[in-house]
């Protein structure tokens, strides 16, 4: 593997859950319990996982949105972990984000033009004149008109809006971007257009996306590699084709076997995992997923399993007793 | 072939807002057939869910009103029936399961009070027995420890486990319709397994008709005998599940078919896409309403909208250049 451009190791965001009539912080929920992964330059890394699983925390820890419990994220050779927010600044300008619902995430009361260029005037660069110049080259990069840039997010569709976002997440040039659920709030027709953008956009500028979705048709398709979540732990990743191909954990087969197939020839009866992702505040001991899993042994209860390369493959990396 | 339980015919729903009129769906016509399962997929705002709500009069007052057309039930026409009629039907005969189970489950009142309502309502149940009956519904939709959900509050179950409460709710009177709009979209994909299969078992069991509004072609292959497929409020494609995935007519449904990414497709291959977007309802174009965004489009496409025509006996389309494609 050629050198990371994202290190995150161990990582852990745990939030105090208040209870009582003094507050006191007695139990944690452990929205993200133990992460490590990886992320090269030019490489898409999908994240997999339920709601709940704890995937759009772990992206948030990652921009430092939020501050991280324990463990360490080293981007671009610099463990960014503990920096306060000025020596923070330079190396946000490489991390931007792209969020699920476009409506939400773009300032109805600014023009789109406005919206894109924030950025470009938090981090103090270059003077009105080439900051209007820049805005209408990223419009004309996502395909979007150029009188867009007077206009107000309320006078465009969803696809479009979303297109405000990939643009206004564009204009610092960044190495990294944290796409968080960026298609699931479009509709088919407008989700293939958005798809199509973001892998030419990765080919010219060769960013590195952490793609974060619950659609595993999609993150295959776009991903270079998977990692899958489950209660605030990666369970298994490796290359996308190897975990389609070859998936070892019991909760990527169910989540792989409960995709709806657009094919009415293939009615084949599946497994379908029973119950609902237990609560992250009190997980079951052991193995988190052993009180759903259909091969659950008794040690799973008890033992907890760890990350490992029992495959051919060793990048295929899997965390389930039934390995040993 | 079984007969139609439902048949909607050049339905026409209008709303009227600030800006004028709004034709939300314009001459629709399709038949629900006993004990099948009928698909509705399309973009959002192409009028699925309105299909739905103008069925069962539940069209936003006053400004949503039904104009033309019939949708009769059981041989009788429900936009003719008064209120009182209409309400003996709803929740008994037909009942609807809707995307969002927090907001289709009243918060302030217990599982057990809402299940029970409608059995008092619809059936002479005393209290005794309606609680009863109550149990044994969640039960049958697989709710472990029902009786002790009956006192729970919606708050203090999960998205999947008030799902299938309000599937509960709407299979309490053994209807013959159920209209389930959108009922996994707000789910994750290993719960939208379980529902979509609950809702076979339960139709299968019960000898319902179902109609299932959806987005999603992959749930309607897996579930529907049949499929309707609209466009900014039109019906373009009709006919068996088979039909519409082996042999699509509508440029419409072969551009959504080719555009979701499947798990055999070439990873970062370019996905084929429709371009532009859903025309405005209020700016309907002429012509077919999808002209603008056709790959196949040619002068006459935006002079007259497209009648339906027989592909096969069970396979309709309304294009002018299906035959051409």
């Amino acid at each position: 593997m050629s050198e990371s451009l994202l290190k995150v190791r161990d990582l852990k965001m745990h939030f105090p859950v208040k209870e009582g009539i003094f507050l006191r912080a007695s139990k944690f929920n452990k929205a993200v319990d133990g992460v490590s992964l990886d992320i090269a330059p030019g490489e898409t890394l999908g994240l997999v996982g339920e709601s709940g699983c704890g995937k759009s925390t772990l992206g948030r820890c990652i921009t430092r949105l939020y501050q991280p419990t324990a463990g360490s994220i080293e981007f671009r050779d610099q463990d960014i972990t503990h920096l306060g927010s000025n020596a923070l600044k330079p190396q946000r300008q490489h991390i931007q984000m792209i969020f699920q619902d476009p409506m939400e995430s773009l300032n109805s009361r600014h023009t789109v033009g406005d919206i894109i260029q924030e950025p470009l005037i938090v981090q103090n660069i270059g003077d009105r004149a080439s900051r209007a110049k820049r805005v209408l080259e990223l419009l004309n990069i996502v395909g979007l008109p150029a009188r867009s840039v007077t206009r107000y997010p309320f006078e465009f569709s969803g696809g479009q809006r979303q297109r405000i976002g990939i643009a206004r997440a564009l204009a610092l040039n960044p190495k990294l971007v944290i796409c968080d659920e960026p298609v699931s709030a479009l509709d088919v027709s407008i989700q293939s257009q958005i798809l199509n953008l973001l892998i030419e956009l990765q080919q010219e500028f060769n960013l590195s996306y952490l793609f974060i979705a619950h659609d595993l048709a999609v993150v295959k398709h776009i991903s270079d590699r998977i990692a899958i979540m489950y209660l605030g732990k990666i369970v298994e990743s490796g290359r996308s084709e190897e975990i389609y191909r070859n998936a070892q954990h019991p909760y990527t087969q169910s989540l792989i076997a409960a995709i709806p197939v657009p094919d009415p020839h293939r009615k084949v009866q599946r497994q379908i995992i029973s119950g609902d992702v237990p609560s992250p505040i009190a997980p079951p001991s052991g193995c988190t997923f052993h009180p759903r899993c259909p091969s659950a042994m008794s040690r799973c209860s008890q033992d907890i399993p760890h990350l490992d390369s029992p495959m051919t493959d060793k990048s295929h990396l899997v965390s389930c007793h039934l390995m040993d | 072939m079984s007969e139609a339980l439902l048949e909607v015919s050049h339905l026409v729903t209008e709303f009227d807002t600030d800006e004028g009129v709004v034709r939300a769906i314009d001459d629709v016509s399709f038949a629900a057939l006993a004990g099948e399962t009928l698909g509705i997929v399309g973009e959002s705002g192409c009028g699925k869910s309105v299909t739905a709500l103008s069925i069962m009069r539940l069209l936003p007052q006053p400004m949503g009103k039904i104009t033309d057309g019939e949708v009769l039930f059981k041989g009788r026409d429900l936009t003719q029936l008064p209120l009182t009629e209409m309400q003996k039907i709803r929740g008994a005969d037909i009942s609807m399961v809707f995307q969002e189970p927090m907001t289709a489950l009243n918060p302030v009142h217990t599982i057990g009070r809402q299940i029970t309502e409608v059995l008092l309502l619809h059936r002479n149940y005393t209290a005794q027995e309606a609680i009863q009956e109550a149990v044994k519904i969640l039960d049958r939709v697989g709710i472990p420890s029902p009786d002790i959900r009956m006192g729970e509050y919606p708050h203090q179950l999960s998205g999947g486990m008030r799902q299938r409460v309000v599937i509960a709710i709407a299979l309490a009177c053994n209807p013959s319709l159920l209209i389930a709009d959108e009922p996994t979209t707000a789910l994750d994909v290993t719960i939208q397994a379980q529902i979509l299969e609950l809702i076979k078992e339960l139709q299968s069991d019960l000898g319902m008709s179902v109609i299932l509004i959806t987005h999603d072609l992959g749930v309607i292959a897996e579930t529907c005998d049949h499929v309707v497929v609209m466009y900014a409020g039109k019906v373009v494609e009709k006919g068996s599940v088979y039909d519409l995935f082996d042999n699509p007519a509508h440029p419409y449904t072969r551009g959504l078919l080719a555009s979701i990414p499947r798990l055999d497709t070439i990873p970062k291959a370019k996905l084929s896409v429709i371009d532009g977007m859903v025309p405005g309802l209020l700016d309907l174009p002429q012509g077919c309403r999808f002209e603008n965004r056709c790959p196949h489009s040619q002068p006459s496409c935006t002079h007259a909208s497209p009648l339906i025509e027989q592909v096969s006996t069970s396979h309709e389309v309304s294009c002018f250049r299906w035959q051409d494609l």
